[in-house]
């Protein structure tokens, strides 16, 4: 009786708070989503927002199953549990029928669960162990190897069973991990790979108007080459200090574009600017490497690299959008860079849900006045779509209002882990946020049609029972984790 | 220890988490402002998504004629409408089928739509006609199978429908708007209809009521939803107003009846209102014919027939006036003070206006007064009349033009010489030459009344509509004034124009009409419209025959009756009958006896029958 009260006490009610808001909103939202000028019933459970109120009784009482289980129970289950999940992961891909191509659902009865949305809980905890043992660093390349694996192998298999969209939540742990020491420059890194990316894809397929010339230029790579020279001359200021090598460089930079400018002048045929750039490229690499050997420094060389690895990269970039994306997936990313515009195909619902979201205007149509959704012109509207209700019937005060939900409920949970006295409980609790947050940045972004196409469930409104229990049992465990931070230091 | 520590280093990193995450916000609350505040285009995109504009039409107003009797109704129609943008998987050759038509016609129809010099105000996104005015028994067979189609609909439309086929001319028909009339006023839409003749199209405006709209909620399939808020943004049509014309109808209809076979018309007015009584233009058709899918066939039949059927004669129609414009000539010149009552002027069969040349008159005895001129209808009276006022009275007026412009302002007050302004499309003014025009011709000085005599008797450049003739005999009834002759009686809820309730007087004093209508009393009694006398109603009358130079004369005769208290003035026209008394007069008495008694007596029945019979021309 003592310890419970003291439970209750311990609980971090902020948090218990915003859950229910967001659960008791979304529910609201699906009502309207799916509301039917037919069948203007609350509590029909032949619709979806009857069968929604059913998830959500079970969520609370999972809840308060969670809760009353004694916190130490998750440390001892972790790798059980994750063993356990890959299995039932892989298993999936067997049993599961096909429902639009993707196997990832496990039929029970008229029930179907969604194991991939668990698969995230599973390898939180099982990271959460392994990475607060005592002897973990994350300099060493065993832990670091063991780390990769844990993340890589469920995310293998979610691919495997066609849900790329699940599979890339796994990404999310990279925050965790920045957290906990990973060296910074491999999330700029990644950073930059996106960066990358997205400038050489987007503009070397300039959009090419009717009746205009194709561009002989590879636009993309040449703002990726002249944005890594001047990137360079930065690196090389910082490191080196060397003010002749960097005046060196940028002279014989912008001497080979002239010269190219020049000859364009008199024969354009003779060659592209994107030619001079990969010749700059290749001379500028030459000349760190010699004045490397020149000055027997390592750094100078260091910074050559980086121009090899541009080139290859760039060069990958083309080979890696056609050869391993999906068609589908080319297209969702090219609507999102505005290279294509399909407003009937596959930009039809990145175009309904803008309109969907514009038309809500500052204050919204009002609860169920919606058009859009009503009339079913935005598809998946009360599942990854949901968002779109809000801004079409609450307006702009509605989506500020979510955003600032999960803004705060994000926030709360970093707060949260860094209290914790436990490593086990604080990477677990950055896990729960970078979860939370990435799929707040995914589906609010392809939404609003600045992130591409990526299927995730928005938590908490999305329809859905797997997902609405795979959050509340990740939100839960840690908020258990949590009320019991006291206990595990005086333990220690 | 030292491990642990480093592990603690990255305590600060949570600060960059935390901002990573505000500045994600940050970003998506931007990017929504944007889409939900700034940018307005998507409001108007969801709209076109998901209102379906369906106008309803009202219904038009009814027509009542001056005894309550309905003369045109409505009938409902179906039009098939189009929205091209939501033909989705649609299957030509069976739409073409459950039509009835051909896939060349199909073609041709959405061809026509998408044309824009026929249909400026196509768009992919709106409704389009693709085919009207099908009857309800059409529709029955097509509705149970018009879902199968996406992006088609079926819109109720009203036309007319009138329960006699008389009337037609002042009724007058609804037809098509034409691509002029979209774009004079924007009220109307492609397929829309629109009074294009008679009291349809002078009162528009109130028969036409205002269309509503409904707005229905239309899903991604472009299945119908429901009403968007429960109808509670639609605009409801409002009905056009009912209207009573003046016209009696089985007046109309006798009047039409009694001028088949003959080319024509008849003008009759109540001169205590103005109101008109009566409107045939002779040969008529069925209004009928004018309504729905087979309108233009037949339009432009009647366009084709020689007869002119479609000419609107009583307003249209300028004639010379004949021995009828003596009545004017009685009037004005007493009023100059060129004759009195007791005037006598020899005749010797004609008048010599030079010494060689004359014009001739009938027989009947010399020397005659004024009521007796008008009685036996002497010409050469009226010359002597031309004669006095332009040639010998300079010292009063100083020069033959200004006598002439003071006969002429005379006529002028008697409704001739421009237009009347009745409520009706298409009147004509007929003509009173200008003495400007005169001296145009003969040279200033040039001229007198030898020059222009054939004026003197309503020949000449004399031109006058029978609306115009039928009006004088209105104003003779009146003793001076005339109201502007109209077809409006009455709007439901609202008063006729100022201008039909205003008292036009003439510029001739009361007292010299006694004299008029007494010599017209005399004509029909013993006279020259003598086989038009009813022995119950005494009327007054006056034959006329308008010279045609293309061949036999028009018959003419105006009337008013009963004489001391006239409910009707009529001006009867029948084209290359001959002398006035003829046809003219016998028309128009049983027209006056029909109007007044209800019936025609025994003994003038032989003159019915032989009215009705008489085929005056080959049809």
């Amino acid at each position: 009786m003592e310890r419970r009260s003291n439970l209750i006490k311990q609980l971090d009610w902020t948090t218990i708070l915003l859950y229910l808001v967001m659960v008791v909103c979304g529910w609201f939202t699906i009502y309207a989503a799916c509301y039917d000028f037919e069948h203007p019933s609350l509590l029909d459970f032949s619709m979806r927002h009857g069968m929604q109120l059913v998830w959500i009784f079970c969520a609370l009482a999972l809840a308060v199953v969670i809760l009353l289980i004694d916190s130490k129970f998750y440390n001892n289950i972790a790798y059980i549990f994750y063993g356990a999940m890959i299995l039932l992961l892989i298993v999936t891909i067997f049993i599961s029928p096909d429902i639009k191509g993707s196997h990832s659902w496990i039929k029970i009865g008229s029930f179907s669960i969604q194991p991939a949305e668990f698969a995230k809980y599973a390898t939180a905890l099982c990271l959460a162990r392994f990475m607060s043992r005592f002897e973990f660093d994350m300099q060493k390349t065993r832990d670091i190897l063991s780390i990769a694996a844990m993340i890589l192998l469920p995310m293998a298999i979610i691919v495997a069973q066609s849900e790329t969209g699940s599979a890339l939540v796994f990404v999310s742990f990279l925050l965790m991990l920045y957290r906990e020491g990973l060296n910074g420059l491999v999330l700029v890194l990644g950073f930059v790979a996106v960066v990358f990316f997205v400038v050489v894809l987007r503009f070397n397929n300039l959009p090419v108007e009717a009746g205009m010339n194709p561009p002989i230029e590879d636009y993309g790579y040449l703002l990726v080459f002249i944005g890594v020279a001047l990137f360079a001359a930065f690196m090389l200021l910082r490191y080196t200090r060397d003010r002749i090598c960097i005046r060196t460089l940028v002279l014989t930079n912008v001497g080979i574009y002239a010269v190219a400018a020049l000859v364009r002048v008199f024969k354009p045929e003779w060659l592209r600017f994107t030619d001079a750039g990969f010749v700059c490229m290749g001379v500028s690499t030459l000349l760190l490497f010699v004045w490397s050997l020149v000055k027997r420094r390592k750094s100078y060389a260091l910074i050559g690299l980086l121009f090899v690895a541009t080139v290859g990269l760039a060069f990958s970039v083309d080979y890696a959008f056609d050869k391993v994306l999906e068609p589908h997936q080319q297209i969702r990313i090219k609507i999102v860079l505005g290279l294509e515009d399909d407003p009937q195909g596959a930009g039809y619902n990145v175009r309904q849900s803008q309109i969907a979201i514009g038309s809500g205007g500052f204050l919204g149509k009002g609860f169920l006045n919606g058009t859009q959704t009503k009339l079913n012109y935005v598809p998946e509207q009360d599942t990854d779509f949901i968002f779109c209700t809000i801004g079409e019937e609450r307006g702009f005060i509605g989506t500020f209002f979510v955003i600032a939900l999960y803004v705060t409920l994000i926030i709360r949970l970093v707060i949260m882990a860094e209290r914790q006295r436990s490593s086990f409980s604080r990477i677990y609790g950055y896990s729960v946020a970078s979860i939370f947050f990435f799929h707040f940045v995914i589906n609010i972004g392809m939404v609003i049609g600045i992130v591409p196409v990526i299927g995730i469930p928005l938590p908490f409104f999305s329809y859905g029972g797997s997902s609405m229990w795979g959050f509340t049992l990740l939100l839960f465990t840690f908020l258990r984790l949590d009320a019991n931070r006291m206990e595990i230091l005086q333990q220690q | 220890m030292a491990r642990y520590a480093s592990k603690q280093d990255y305590k600060q990193r949570s600060q960059g988490v935390i901002v990573f995450v505000l500045l994600i916000a940050v970003l998506f609350v931007v990017r929504l402002f944007y889409l939900q505040v700034i940018d307005s285009s998507f409001k108007d995109s969801a709209d076109s998504n998901a209102f379906l504009h369906k106008t309803i039409y009202p219904s038009r107003g009814l027509i009542y004629d001056r005894n309550g009797k309905l003369i045109v109704s409505n009938q409902p129609v179906y039009d098939i409408m189009l929205i091209m943008r939501e033909m989705y998987d649609f299957d030509t050759i069976s739409f073409c089928k459950t039509l009835g038509i051909t896939r060349a016609e199909f073609d041709q129809r959405i061809a026509d739509i998408k044309d824009r010099s026929k249909n400026p105000s196509y768009s992919r996104y709106t409704p389009q006609v693709f085919m009207s005015q099908l009857s309800g028994e059409e529709y029955g067979r097509l509705q149970e199978h018009l879902y199968r189609y996406s992006g088609t609909f079926v819109q109720q439309r009203v036309l007319r429908e009138y329960a006699v086929p008389h009337g037609a001319h002042a009724i007058g028909s609804i037809g098509e708007v034409s691509r002029e009339q979209i774009e004079e006023d924007s009220y109307y839409k492609r397929g829309d209809y629109k009074g294009q003749s008679g009291i349809e199209k002078t009162y528009e405006q109130q028969l036409r009521g205002q269309k509503g709209t409904e707005i229905l909620l239309r899903d991604v399939h472009g299945r119908i939803k429901g009403r968007y808020r429960g109808g509670e943004r639609d605009i409801a049509p409002v009905a056009g107003k009912n209207v009573t014309v003046g016209l009696d109808m089985d007046l109309q209809t006798y009047g039409e009846e009694l001028m088949a076979g003959k080319l024509g018309s008849i003008v009759a007015i109540e001169p205590k209102t103005g109101e008109i009584l009566a409107l045939v233009s002779s040969p008529s058709y069925d209004p009928s014919l004018l309504v729905g899918r087979k309108r233009s066939d037949n339009y432009a039949k009647l366009l084709a027939d020689p007869h002119k059927p479609l000419f609107d004669r009583p307003m249209m129609a300028q004639y010379p006036p004949g021995s009828t414009f003596k009545l004017v000539q009685a009037l004005a010149m007493q009023q100059e003070e060129i004759i009195n009552p007791s005037t006598s002027f020899p005749c010797y069969q004609g008048y010599y206006y030079t010494r060689s040349r004359k014009l001739g008159c009938h027989s009947h005895y010399s020397p005659l007064d004024l009521p007796s001129s008008i009685q036996h209808s002497c010409n050469a009276y009226y010359c002597y009349c031309l004669r006095n006022l332009l040639d010998n009275h300079l010292s009063k007026y100083g020069s033959v033009d200004s006598a002439y412009d003071a006969w002429r302002n005379h006529v002028c007050s008697l409704g001739f010489g421009s237009k009347l302004e009745v409520d009706f499309p298409n009147e004509k003014g007929g003509q009173i030459p200008t003495s400007e025009m005169y001296d145009r011709i003969y040279g200033k000085g040039y001229w007198r009344s030898s020059t222009i005599i054939s004026i003197s008797i309503g020949q000449g450049e004399i031109l006058a509509t029978p609306l115009q003739t039928a009006n004088l005999a209105a104003v003779i009834a009146n003793k001076g004034y005339y109201y502007t002759p109209h077809i409006l009686k009455a709007v439901e809820g609202d008063s006729i124009d100022i201008k039909y309730r205003t008292k036009h007087y003439s510029s001739i004093d009361p007292k010299y009409f006694d004299v008029v209508q007494e010599g017209m009393a005399r004509a029909v009694s013993m006279g020259t419209a003598r086989i038009g006398r009813i022995d119950s109603i005494p009327f007054c009358g006056k034959t006329g025959t308008a010279q045609n130079p293309h061949g036999k004369d028009h018959s003419i005769f105006i009337a008013f009756a009963p004489q001391d208290d006239p409910q009707i003035a009529i001006a009867v026209y029948v084209e290359n009958a001959g002398f006035g008394a003829t046809w003219a007069v016998p028309i128009a008495s049983l027209m006056i006896e029909k109007y007044l008694k209800g019936s025609i007596s025994p003994n003038r029945q032989y003159l019915e029958q032989r009215m009705l019979e008489a085929k005056l021309y080959e049809e």
